[in-house]
């Protein structure tokens, strides 16, 4: 193993080993809490643009499979560990996990110490960082950092959204139909949906809302995704034009985006939401979800129209807002993940919701 | 919901003495949940039969009955306080079997009392296996094949239709009692009638086999609301087939994707909704089959468990003090997370580091028992390790569990090991299979070989493959630049090598190692336990150490002014070490926070309430070694160190961190080491005008000859620098001192041999005595039942001395004044006396608080380790107020509990080596009532009526005549062996004559096995023991038949009879008595 480092844009930096020599990644640089479940992280669309450090020491135990993969390739700009395992264990593995991401091109780093990592994020906040294994000296890194794009104001989402629609496979049976507009949603979503005889269409990102009136469909459903919100206009635009003509279900940048559409703001959080273990408060069921995260950016509970939206969900850590509903219309959405991957499954109830509310939304009146 | 106000006053049923299965997690439970039922304002009352408890102290309940924990007693209990619940989910398997009984046999209903925490049928459902299996099944999951029996014929059928190898567990036992593995037919009938015989109602589960399946652990808490959070997994590096407690387990889990454990959590879910846990935590354990990954549930415990207090400890989550606010109708969302302030406890906690626990196993106690592991449990502690990878946790685990291993070491040369035993302790699980991983990889064995033969997962495997690695580079490379290089030694602190371990691979010494690593600045860094992984700033100081780059402890001025103390716990429990050290330990923090002093804790058991991040100001989770607190030490810079308080293992610390500059306080190092020195010691009680049993010390086998001949056999042989009495023996000839110097040469590795002249006959009595250096005051003078030779751990004791004389008395007092003061005894001290006539022999003095101190002080209601810190810390005698024990009222027993029973094929006979894991307290105004209920607090309540067996051997003859007399006179029928008849008829007792056991169908053991004895007096001669007698005395024991194995515990036993029959006994708190007292 070669000799890595971390740079981070307040000139703070970390040493390590890496296996590999690709030159360099750079990146947001945040912590994911989560024991298990990294390769549903690293293949995660929500994560493009951002290097993940894993607070959990030791990765890679379980290898990888071609099941646990929420997209088609491997989202993260960069992976920061204690330790990766170098043997793995596990039925269902068919790799390592080094050998994945090698395979893979993506610049990993082990060695460091994670814990002082996160705590200096948790008081700094999320930062801009490069990882590099041939360059080691600051004064060209920080040089380099000024040419590392900042996420705010980002969007990402253009990257990781399927350029042609599609009908998510096996799903054609479907007796509902939903349109989902992809803006780099997890497999899961999917999964999920086409197991509640959902025939689940995908729509780029750019779609139009006549295309995706075309179809006819009983929903619709926009994705988690990576980068701003704020700079989705065309997103967003397309959503305004579907609220109040049929049920909507939006999750994490969906949720964000369906905030815009509604009047709101967003703002960045210090350093976001991301594991596998955030408490939210359903206050429409009165029960407490344990969740899965994966979030930098939050709506602002202030700036939402109060005479037409509820806030329905409640982050009972922070207290910031994790799920909203309008009052006349049959849409509602979660910043957290309810279809889990990785994380406990809590809150799948949700998607139940979404397909009852369809089901009751016969023709539209509008 | 908020906190239930119909609800007044609650009593929580404690778990009893320590026994393997049940050991001070559930002090440390207790003590959590009665802080907090007491904080919201409850009433809180208490029961517990074990007085080396901190729940039991009178400050910690409202009331505090130190009684039986039977329904008899609870009865009068709830009588008396007419609580408005009961609280049954903290007192272990204990707690819930009496709660079942109370409920069963109406006792609940007739006082109107509720069952919190867990209901009947909630209890039932988990704990009754049939309710358990359709429970499992109507939620659509798994379980082994498996059917019940209640007879031998049963069984036989049931065994036949699924085939070996099985399972077999008897319902309603404790740690697994009455379980085994089975795997030829010719093995299953005896298998399948100990278990039906040590169930509780007569039946057994035989299941399918799936041993060499991955077992794992979830802990779950759920409230009133119907939310569930996971607190912790755990995965266990030993496959299924050996018990829970007796495998090294890992947490978090290590080798499940997220998939594979969220289904786990999902089925935990459904479980415990089905189940019905409303309110608490649960345990439910799960096997996975490593080559297909189906998924069985194995068991679930409505309780909070061993590793519901491991959890807590793992990852800074206080279950039971939660489990405790939930059972009074609090939520989840309710309860503030303690560790981060602002995040409410209805989360899971997220842990950034590994944690791994090892049992501690005490096999060397019984020799004849092997070191075999199985479906029943056989450890007596545990230790917990922490580190940011499994090699660094796995190695400071062996070095925290104190037998000699300084990391996962080459005790053994793997060389000199055959294939073939290591293919044998591979396959057998058994106490050192851990080492055996690593020498059959240095044999050159294949992982696979390895997984194939022990079904120990890869990924275990693997890491100790690169410890194995690691090793070979580091002497390579040691050898290649004559020195250690920086980069390797990092490396090597990174995985876990301690200074020691590290010299031994490069032949050097741990100072040279420990020296140059602090000239190359390789330093270790302390981090947090924050149940978050830093999510969220956390303000609960819970330190590990590790070898990364920040360290986040010591440094601040948290301290201004404040005085800084640390205490030394005891490392893992195990016999003669265990609960009553970490009381003092425990006692000492709060005594010192009290005076102003800033407390610093160092442990290792993740059992304690010492190792509670509420206990101490600051907690440092480290192996007790000379290293490892040293890290500490030159981090926390405190202005004193104690090291009286955690039995022998910090005292063998103190004179190496004394010359390491640490500021021991307390009794001096040389005043400790005079009293461990033989010689030292003999010329300093000599000076003092004082008698010892005639002694030597020996060194060489021809010395120890000489010594055994000037004193004249029998003599007491035994290795120094050891606790607990371990390899002491009485030795009756020269044949038998030869067998013992080979023994000893292992236990007390290059220390002299001790040789005493035995005193027969002799009354043994006990001191606790606290001395400022210049006053002392005697606290507690406890008068053995049994006579000197049997260990003290073991003996009974009575509280004030109820035979001796005051002049006695007297001069014991005065002895302890003037050895305390000779020794410049700064604290506590123990001395044990001998009494023969009117001599009065010292036969040890230790400098350090003893196993009795937690007696004494529930006893005299004097807070000795209190006290004693205080001392230590600057106090004097005289700032105190002082209560004599001379005047007090109520007479206390202090009876031992044994772990017989575990270990099938050992003697039941007690002897100078100490064998008892735990110890109850019988309290009342008479002698024979205070011993009978001592007698039922051990589960070995004296009869009123029936049959006795009597056979006692001939030096006890002359006393046996009158005490039968007694028994038949209450209307007990005799039952002897000819040579006991005889005795008695020559003194006109009846008794009738009872076939051997080999002898006839009516015999002994047959009577004994269809309960068909009450009492067994049987008193062994001499050396040899008759091969019939320790069956009988097995049988007895396994049937839960009390046994009486010496002469005076006979006559204490008569005296309780005597005692209950005269009136029937109440129960008073320790705050009643010690109202009465003042």
């Amino acid at each position: 193993m070669g000799k890595a480092i971390l740079y981070l844009e307040d000139g703070t930096f970390f040493q390590g080993r890496s296996p590999f020599t690709f030159h360099e990644t750079s990146g947001e640089i945040v912590f994911n809490t989560s024991m298990t479940g990294y390769q549903e992280v690293l293949t995660d669309p929500s994560y493009a643009g951002q290097i993940v450090v894993m607070t959990y020491p030791l990765i890679g135990n379980y290898g990888v499979n071609a099941d646990d993969v929420e997209s088609s390739k491997i989202h993260v700009a960069g992976f920061v560990v204690k330790e990766f395992a170098k043997t793995y264990s596990n039925f269902r593995a068919t790799k390592s996990l080094l050998a994945y991401l090698e395979e893979n091109r993506i610049l990993a780093m082990e060695g460091v110490d994670t814990r002082a990592l996160t705590r200096h994020l948790r008081i700094r906040g999320a930062m801009r960082g490069i990882i590099s294994t041939q360059d080691f000296d600051v004064r060209f890194l920080a040089e380099k950092m000024k040419k590392v794009p900042s996420m705010e104001g980002s969007d990402l989402v253009r990257d990781v959204s399927v350029q042609q629609k599609y009908v998510w496979e096996g799903s054609q049976g479907g007796s509902l139909k939903v349109a989902v507009i992809d803006c780099g949603v997890k497999y899961n979503i999917l999964r999920i949906l086409a197991g509640l005889d959902c025939q689940v269409h995908v729509f780029p990102a750019k779609a139009t809302a006549q295309e995706i009136e075309a179809i006819k469909p009983d929903g619709l459903f926009i994705s988690n995704g990576p980068g701003d919100p704020a700079v989705l206009d065309y997103v967003v635009n397309t959503v305004k034009y579907f609220i109040g003509r049929l049920p909507i279900f939006g999750i994490c940048l969906g949720h964000q985006i369906l905030g815009i559409a509604l009047g709101g703001r967003t703002y960045k959080l210090k350093f976001g939401h991301r594991g596998a273990n955030q408490p939210v408060n359903d206050s429409q069921e009165k029960k407490i979800a344990i969740t899965s995260q994966n979030h930098g950016f939050c709506v602002d509970i202030n700036s939402l129209p109060k005479e037409d939206v509820e806030i329905t969900h409640m982050n009972l850590n922070d207290k910031t807002v994790e799920g909203l509903c309008h009052k006349k219309y049959p849409l509602f959405c979660v910043q957290y993940h309810p279809e889990a991957s990785p994380g406990p499954h809590d809150a799948t109830y949700l998607f139940k919701k979404f397909v009852v509310m369809m089901k009751e939304h016969h023709a539209p009146t509008k | 919901m908020p906190r239930r106000n119909d609800i007044k006053k609650i009593l929580i049923i404690g778990s009893g003495p320590i026994v393997i299965g049940q050991a001070c997690e559930f002090d440390y439970s207790g003590t959590q949940a009665c802080k907090a039922l007491k904080e919201e304002g409850y009433q809180v009352v208490l029961v517990n039969s074990n007085p080396a408890t901190i729940m039991t102290d009178p400050e910690i309940c409202d009331a505090t009955y130190i009684e039986p924990l039977n329904t008899e007693f609870l009865d009068k209990i709830l009588a008396k306080e007419r609580p408005d619940a009961v609280l049954p989910t903290l007192g272990g398997q204990t707690g819930l079997n009496l709660a079942m009984k109370l409920y069963e046999q109406g006792i609940l209903k007739k006082y109107n009392v509720e069952l919190i925490g867990a209901g009947y049928e909630v209890i039932k459902k988990a704990e009754d296996r049939e309710c358990f299996k359709n429970a499992v099944l109507k939620v659509g999951l798994d379980v082994p094949r498996s059917a019940f029996a209640h007879n031998m014929a049963e069984a036989k059928e049931v065994a036949n239709k699924i085939g070996f190898p099985l399972i077999i567990r008897s319902s309603y036992t404790l740690g697994g009692t009455g379980g085994a593995i089975v795997h030829q037919a010719q093995d299953f009938e005896r298998a399948a009638f100990l278990g039906l015989e040590s169930s509780m109602v007569k039946e057994i589960l035989i299941e399918e086999s799936i041993a060499g399946w991955k077992e794992y652990e979830l802990e779950v808490m759920r409230d009133c609301k119907d939310n569930v959070v996971i607190i912790c997994s755990i995965e266990n590096l030993d496959p299924m087939g050996v018990h829970t407690g007796d495998s090294i387990t890992v947490a978090p889990a290590q080798t499940l994707t997220d998939k594979e454990y969220q289904l786990m959590r999902d089925q935990t879910l459904a479980l415990i909704r089905e189940i019905g846990v409303e309110t608490g935590g649960c345990n439910v354990q799960f096997a996975v089959n490593p080559y297909d990954g189906r998924m069985v549930v194995i068991e679930v415990n409505p309780r909070v468990s061993r590793s519901s207090a491991l959890a807590s400890k793992a990852t800074g989550f206080p279950i039971a003090k939660f489990a405790a606010k939930l059972a009074v109708g609090y939520s989840l969302d309710e309860i503030q997370n303690d560790i981060t302030r602002e995040t409410p406890a209805s989360f899971e906690p997220t842990i950034d580091y590994c944690v791994t626990k090892i049992p501690r196993f005490t096999f060397e106690k019984f020799p004849e028992a092997g070191d075999l592991l199985g479906v029943s449990m056989k450890s007596v502690g545990e230790t917990m390790a922490i580190g940011r990878t499994f090699k660094e946790s796995l190695q400071k685990g062996l070095r925290g569990l104190e037998i000699g291993h300084c990391g996962i070491d080459n005790k053994l040369d793997y060389r000199a090991i055959s294939d073939e035993k290591i293919e044998q302790r591979l396959k057998d699980p058994n106490a050192s299979r851990i080492f055996y991983v690593k020498y059959a990889l240095q044999k050159g064995f294949s992982p696979e070989r390895i997984h194939d033969i022990s079904k120990i997962d890869p990924w275990f495997i693997a890491n100790i493959q690169e410890l194995v690695v690691f090793e070979r580079t580091l002497a390579e490379d040691f050898s290649t630049h004559k020195t250690l290089r920086a980069d390797i030694l990092k490396e090597a602190k990174q995985l876990g090598f301690s200074d020691l371990q590290i010299a031994q691979l490069i032949q050097s010494d741990e100072m040279s190692v420990r020296k140059l690593r602090q000239e190359l600045g390789i330093l270790p860094v302390f981090k947090l336990v924050d149940t978050c992984a830093a999510e969220f700033e956390a303000y609960t100081p819970y330190y590990y150490s590790t070898y990364e780059d920040e360290n986040e402890a010591g440094g601040k001025a948290e301290c201004a002014g404040k005085k800084k103390i640390m205490i030394l716990g005891g490392g893992p429990n195990r016999i003669g070490q265990g609960i009553e050290f970490d009381y003092c330990c425990c006692h000492a923090s709060f005594a010192l926070k009290e005076m102003g002093c800033e407390t610093i804790m160092v442990n290792s058991n993740p059992e304690t309430v010492s190792t509670d991040y509420d206990t101490s100001d600051r907690l440092y989770f480290e192996p007790l070694t000379f290293e490892d607190v040293m890290n500490i030490v030159e981090i926390e810079k405190p202005d004193g160190i104690i090291v009286q308080f955690g039995g022998q293992t910090p005292l063998n610390l103190a004179r190496k961190l004394q010359e390491a500059g640490a500021p021991i306080i307390g009794t001096s190092v040389a005043s400790i080491d005079l009293a461990e020195d033989r010689k030292k010691f003999s010329q300093f009680i000599a000076k003092l005008g004082l008698v010892q049993p005639s002694n030597g010390s020996a060194v060489s086998t021809v010395e120890a000859i000489a010594i055994a001949n000037r004193i004249g056999y029998p003599v007491l042989a035994r290795p120094s620098y050891v606790l607990g009495g371990r390899a002491m023996k009485i030795v009756y000839d020269e044949k038998a001192l030869l067998a013992f110097i080979e023994e000893a040469k292992e236990v007390s590795q290059g220390h002299p041999v001790l040789i005493d002249e035995f005193l027969e006959d002799a009354i043994e009595v006990d001191v606790d005595g606290l001395c400022d250096g210049q006053k002392t005051f005697v606290a507690g003078m406890m008068e053995h039942i049994e006579n000197a030779g049997i260990h003290s751990g073991d003996s009974a004791c009575v509280l004030p001395p109820h035979t001796l004389s005051s002049r006695i008395i007297a001069n014991i007092k005065k002895h302890t004044c003037d050895i305390a003061q000779g020794l410049g005894v700064v604290g506590l001290l123990n001395i044990q006396f001998a009494v023969k006539g009117e001599t009065i022999y010292v036969l040890e003095v230790n400098p350090r608080a003893s196993r009795t101190v937690p007696f004494v002080s529930k006893a005299t209601g004097v807070p000795l380790a209190k006290i004693a810190s205080q001392i230590m810390a600057g106090k004097k005698i005289c700032d105190f107020h002082f209560i004599e024990p001379e005047t007090l009222e109520h007479i206390s027993v202090k009876e031992s509990v044994l772990p017989f029973s575990r270990f099938s094929g050992v003697d039941i006979v007690l002897g100078p080596e100490m064998k008892s894991t735990g110890e109850v307290m019988g309290i009342d105004m008479t002698f024979g009532a205070a011993f009978a209920k001592s007698q039922a607090c051990a589960n070995q309540a004296l009869p009123q009526k029936g049959k006795v067996f009597l056979s006692v051997n001939d030096k006890d003859k002359r006393q046996i005549a009158f005490l039968a007399k007694k028994l038949t006179d209450m209307g007990f029928s005799l039952l002897c062996t000819k040579g006991t008849a005889r005795t008695l008829k020559a003194n006109g007792v009846k008794a009738d004559i009872v076939d051997k056991v080999d002898e006839g169908k009516n015999n002994l053991l047959n009577l004994i096995k269809d309960h068909g004895i009450q009492l067994v007096i049987n008193t062994p001669s001499g050396q040899k023991s008759q091969l019939d007698m320790r069956t009988i005395r097995a049988a007895a024991n396994l049937r839960g038949i009390p046994c009486i194995t010496t002469i005076q515990g006979a006559w204490a036993a008569v005296n309780g009879i005597e005692a209950s029959r005269e009136k029937e006994f109440g129960v008073q708190s320790l705050q009643e008595y010690a109202k009465n007292r003042k």
